[in-house]
């Protein structure tokens, strides 16, 4: 058994107080422990996710190019441009966090090279937090690491606990699990505490309990682009509470297994398989009827 | 039971977008026929079974199966271009949609052939955030994660077989993580599958070949 071995939110928490360190300290040198090497060499590594992140950034507040579905594509650059103007309704680092989250989710979709956080379709909430309240803050890219690697424990916690797969949990657990790391990592950023950050994440994967994965056509854009943008906004607001002292009446470890139980209560058709939801509505079939019309062009025959 | 997993499972891996099931999971399924194929790739047939037909394109999944099938990695961007580096490279292929086996498990199968007419086919199954099982090779039903490097021996069913093989991989100072058997009957054709920790060097390969009958396919772990 490794030193810095953590299975719940609890373990996190008195591993954190004993040694009066932070969850990115605790998420590093665990790392460390089972690769045999070094908490920096863990940072470093991560610094290289950042790097790619930021390019995704920067080229999807920017690019118009159509997603591969065709679906999305056109939605990071008009919000980037309206958060810039100040008038946001849900004020800067909130408006910002949407645009980011909105690019990287589209760089996705243009077959981009992005970093899975903790997936694919939920990759733009980590960022587009940390990265705008960074810039918000003005702080240096160690302390987004820092974030990066206290959002990797709570994905830790909720993988383990549960599951990150929309197939197996729907939605809640994608996006749902981003939020809660994001919230987390939000908090301590800002200086808040270990259990202020375990409260941050919990309410965030509370508030969505039960959102369902319904992706039309099947194609990781509609709803999921947008989704990762009420990631953000989820993760704010959870992560504002904690720091304003709210506690989450239901710990994160019992949050945890209620998402699993919800998840696979989910009936098939709501969990990643495009029968239900969003899908299923008349423009969702009728996107539907496009992409296989498409896919038959591609396909010379069938056996 | 404690978890084993690694903050770059979670903040993690890079790849390119938008699926990891359906296009790293694509890609990394034909790096790996690719690897077990060991040749240049002339022509594949390649069939698609479950959601992989139905979102094909979306996900670049058809991208990323030819740019596998070249050797090009989950998390190289000239996927995309993997249809125009195809036709550079002569590589030619067809993609085919089996509405015949019913399956909610993205599987995909790949008949290839090189400039030499050697055939193989190849089957596996994406399994989600990237994974993948290769669970048959030609007609043996297997199952492989290529997570290590991987010895697949096709032997007769005889006592002493398994005793051949592991006293070699000892003596050459090779630990054995995982091994299997299948056979088709008794007495009949038999494959070991055994996952190592170490490189297997060729002279170990060579001396599992030179035991009586015994064809080594040799797959390096992926990546």
């Amino acid at each position: 058994m490794y030193q810095y071995q953590y299975d719940s939110a609890a373990d996190l928490l008195r591993i954190a107080n004993e040694n009066h360190i932070s969850f990115a300290d605790i998420a590093a040198a665990h790392e460390a422990e089972r690769e045999e090497t070094l908490a920096s060499d863990v940072f470093e590594r991560m610094r290289v996710s950042l790097g790619v992140m930021k390019e995704n950034i920067a080229a999807g507040i920017v690019s118009q190019a159509p997603s591969l579905g065709g679906l999305i594509g056109q939605n990071a650059a008009p919000m980037h441009t309206y958060a810039q103007t100040g008038k946001a309704l849900s004020g800067e680092l909130q408006s910002k966090a949407i645009a980011y989250a909105l690019a990287i989710t589209e760089e996705n979709a243009r077959m981009k090279r992005v970093v899975a956080c903790p997936t694919a379709g939920a990759c733009g909430v980590v960022p587009g937090c940390l990265i705008s309240l960074a810039e918000l803050r003005g702080c240096d890219d160690n302390t987004i690491i820092s974030g990066l690697l206290n959002a990797s424990a709570i994905g830790i916690l909720i993988t383990a606990g549960a599951t990150i797969s929309g197939a197996e949990g729907g939605c809640q657990a994608e996006v749902g699990a981003a939020s809660a790391m994001a919230a987390s990592a939000m908090v301590q950023m800002e200086g808040g505490g270990p259990e202020q950050s375990v409260h941050a994440a919990a309410m965030a994967l509370k508030n969505v309990l039960g959102l369902v994965c319904d992706p039309v056509a099947g194609l990781v854009e509609v709803p999921c682009s947008k989704r990762n943008a009420m990631g953000v906004a989820n993760a704010a607001a959870a992560a504002d509470m904690a720091l304003a002292g709210i506690q989450s009446v239901i710990p994160l470890d019992e949050v945890i297994t209620a998402m699993k139980h919800v998840g696979q209560a989910l009936p098939f058709e709501l969990k990643e398989t495009a029968r239900g939801g969003c899908a299923a509505t008349k423009t969702g079939k009728a996107i539907r009827r496009k992409v296989r019309a498409r896919n038959e062009r591609i396909i010379e025959d069938v056996e | 039971m404690h978890n084993d997993y690694s903050v770059f499972d979670i903040t993690g891996p890079i790849l390119i977008g938008p699926s990891s099931s359906h296009t790293a999971g694509a890609c990394r399924l034909a790096n790996a026929a690719r690897a077990i194929f060991n040749r240049e790739i002339a022509h594949a047939d390649i069939t698609l079974f479950g959601s992989f037909a139905q979102t094909l394109f979306g996900h670049g999944t058809d991208k990323a199966i030819i740019g596998g099938l070249m050797g090009i990695r989950p998390d190289d961007e000239q996927l995309i271009d993997a249809p125009a580096l195809a036709k550079m490279k002569h590589m030619t292929y067809r993609f085919l949609a089996s509405d015949t086996v019913q399956t909610s498990a993205n599987v995909v199968r790949f008949e290839m052939t090189s400039s030499e007419d050697e055939a193989m086919s190849v089957r596996g199954v994406s399994t989600g955030g990237g994974n993948i099982i290769v669970n048959q090779i030609g007609t043996t039903g297997l199952q492989i994660s290529l997570k290590y490097n991987t010895i697949v021996v096709d032997h007769l069913d005889k006592p002493g077989a398994v005793l051949g093989v592991s006293k070699i991989l000892a003596d050459d100072g090779i630990n054995i993580a995982s091994m299997n058997m299948y056979r088709h009957g008794k007495h009949d054709r038999a494959y070991m599958i055994i996952e190592t920790d170490e490189d297997i060097p060729p002279k170990t390969l060579a001396e599992i070949r030179s035991l009586r009958k015994m064809s080594v396919i040799y797959i390096p772990k992926l990546y």
